[in-house]
């Protein structure tokens, strides 16, 4: 169950009755196993309509969804969502229950031994940053961003091999949300999972992301890449406004002063860990008015220099 | 006895054996039937109306026109039926809780947040496991709070059954007033009693409540 599954979405189309653009139009959409995928785009792109279709929430009208190759019909709808994690932005969990409780609700349904549900609460309330003692409380006595924590160790309890995450952070305050991303990639990193995260925030689906499907009006598929690779060769006009003007900017923020050629020294400009963005190096330039950063290792040693007119090239 | 204007702690210490505690003991018989009764049958169709909505209304009416009746002209359109029995008093206590319990109970199974009907369904669970784990517990507080109400009401309700049967705390009432000069302290202490025990009753389901949800307790 652990390993991450692969997910294919074969050609899947549906239409509302009534509705003459397609929710989702014809979606083919490969994404290997271990996958940070985001699903992202403007309303009426048909994003959450096909996170649901992938654990049966909605169905759709022709066409296949696979995991692991299988047919995602292949089984009963409710054996078929035990397996997958389910993460919602208004979160949903139960009141009555408490957090351990609600952390226990697919181990409960799969009939694990309550030995067993026990030990794997704590494990998950660590793994998301709770307290164990944390177990006994209820959902109301908890803070916005510590019921979303709840609810990503809930939807990780069964450890299903993909997880589904609805705008997951979306109702969070700035620095909740910024730091449960943070965390999340991490997790990522630990756990071995597909991860289908929907979100309309391009710089949320930039940061966390492997890979990015841009869904446009009428469910049509625009790009599907790295985001290195959106915001370096967009597929059209469309991407290209989607994902703003300052794609160069963004592109600079993924990459860190390790992953480019650094000139011999010596350099005029502050010392900088190699382990800086692009971005924040060319800031440190534009800031002091300087030609270059000096790039240093941990140790304080110079690795070279990396200078102003060289970021373009980087790129 | 010191004439009829005053309480005479007295005569209801020598009344209690044959008067005032059978009175009461009746009374609690007479509006736990109504419950137990209106209780059940409240939550069949209550269950009815959450699972098929279209019975919620025609529900709803019936109910509501059965409380618009009142109580002593319900006890006698029932007597052809049901002679002078207390079957007759049970009928028109039942009837009463409906009203109350129905509404609150249907209301009650609703009251789950959509979005945690979602996470139910999205983490696999079956319809019947979302109505006992989910639906049914979340319920709790709109059952009690029904509960309440009526145990209270059918208290109150059952003093007036007085008028057709010589039973409970409403019959030293209805005796005391058809004397020209009504002796006060028959009045005064049977129905301080019908008070005490809607107090006691309604004090026992706070209790209950309490331990039902401690999820609604803590915050």
């Amino acid at each position: 169950m652990s390993e991450a599954a692969e997910i294919i979405f074969d050609h899947v189309t549906k239409r509302y009755a009534g509705r003459e653009a397609a929710a989702l139009d014809d979606l083919t959409l490969e994404i290997p196993a271990g996958t940070f995928c985001i699903l992202v785009g403007p309303s009426g792109g048909g994003k959450t309509t096909a996170l649901k279709m992938i654990n049966r929430l909605i169905p759709f009208d022709s066409g296949e969804i696979r995991i692991d190759g299988r047919s995602i019909d292949a089984l009963p709808a409710v054996e078929l969502r035990r397996g997958i994690g389910y993460v919602i932005q208004q979160i949903g969990l139960f009141p009555h229950m408490t957090v351990g409780e609600n952390i226990g609700t697919v181990p409960r349904l799969l009939g694990w031994p309550k030995q067993k549900i026990r030990a794997r609460t704590v494990e998950l309330l660590e793994l998301v940053g709770l307290e164990a003692s944390d177990a006994r409380r209820y959902p109301s006595q908890l803070s916005g961003g510590q019921r979303q924590r709840v609810g990503l160790a809930r939807a990780l309890a069964a450890d299903p091999p993909v997880l589904l995450m609805d705008e997951p952070f979306g109702a969070l305050d700035p620095i909740t949300r910024l730091r449960l991303q943070t965390e999340l990639r991490r997790l990522h990193r630990e756990v071995e999972k597909t991860i289908i995260f929907v979100t309309h925030d391009v710089d949320e689906a930039i940061t966390l992301g492997d890979r990015i499907a841009i869904l446009r009006q009428g469910g049509v598929l625009a790009q599907y890449d790295t985001p290195d690779a959106i915001l370096g060769h967009p597929a059209d006009d469309f991407v290209k406004e989607f994902v703003g003007e300052d794609r160069a900017l963004r592109r600079l923020a993924l990459r860190t002063l390790a992953d480019v050629p650094l000139q011999p020294g010596p350099g005029s400009g502050a010392r900088l860990p190699a382990h800086t963005s692009l971005r924040n190096a060319v800031s440190q330039m534009l800031e002091t008015n300087d030609e270059d950063v000096v790039v240093v290792d941990d140790a304080g040693n110079e690795l070279g220099v990396f200078r102003l007119r060289d970021a373009g090239a980087a790129l | 006895m010191q004439g009829d204007h005053t309480f005479c702690p007295d005569w209801v210490r020598q009344h209690w054996g044959d008067t005032l505690g059978p009175a009461l003991v009746q009374h609690i018989e007479l509006t736990a039937i109504a419950i137990a009764i209106g209780f059940a049958l409240s939550f069949t169709l209550a269950l009815l109306a959450h699972r098929f909505r279209w019975l919620e209304q025609p529900i709803g009416v019936i109910s509501a026109v059965i409380y618009t009746i009142p109580s002593i002209a319900l006890f006698l359109l029932l007597v052809p039926f049901t002679g002078i029995t207390r079957t007759t008093v049970e009928i028109a206590l039942v009837g009463y809780t409906l009203v109350i319990l129905v509404p609150n109970f249907v209301a009650g199974l609703r009251s789950a947040p959509a979005d945690v009907l979602e996470a139910a369904r999205g983490m696999g669970l079956t319809g019947r496991q979302i109505f006992m784990r989910v639906e049914l517990p979340l319920a709790v507080p709109a059952i009690v709070g029904g509960l309440r109400i009526a145990v209270v009401s059918t208290i109150t309700i059952a003093t007036i059954a007085a008028f057709l049967l010589p039973q409970g705390l409403g019959y030293p009432i209805f005796l005391a007033l058809k004397d020209p000069t009504p002796f006060k302290t028959e009045i005064y202490s049977a129905g301080a009693l019908a008070v005490a025990l809607a107090l006691v009753c309604d004090a026992l389901l706070v209790g209950l409540r309490r331990a039902l949800i401690p999820w609604a307790r803590q915050t």
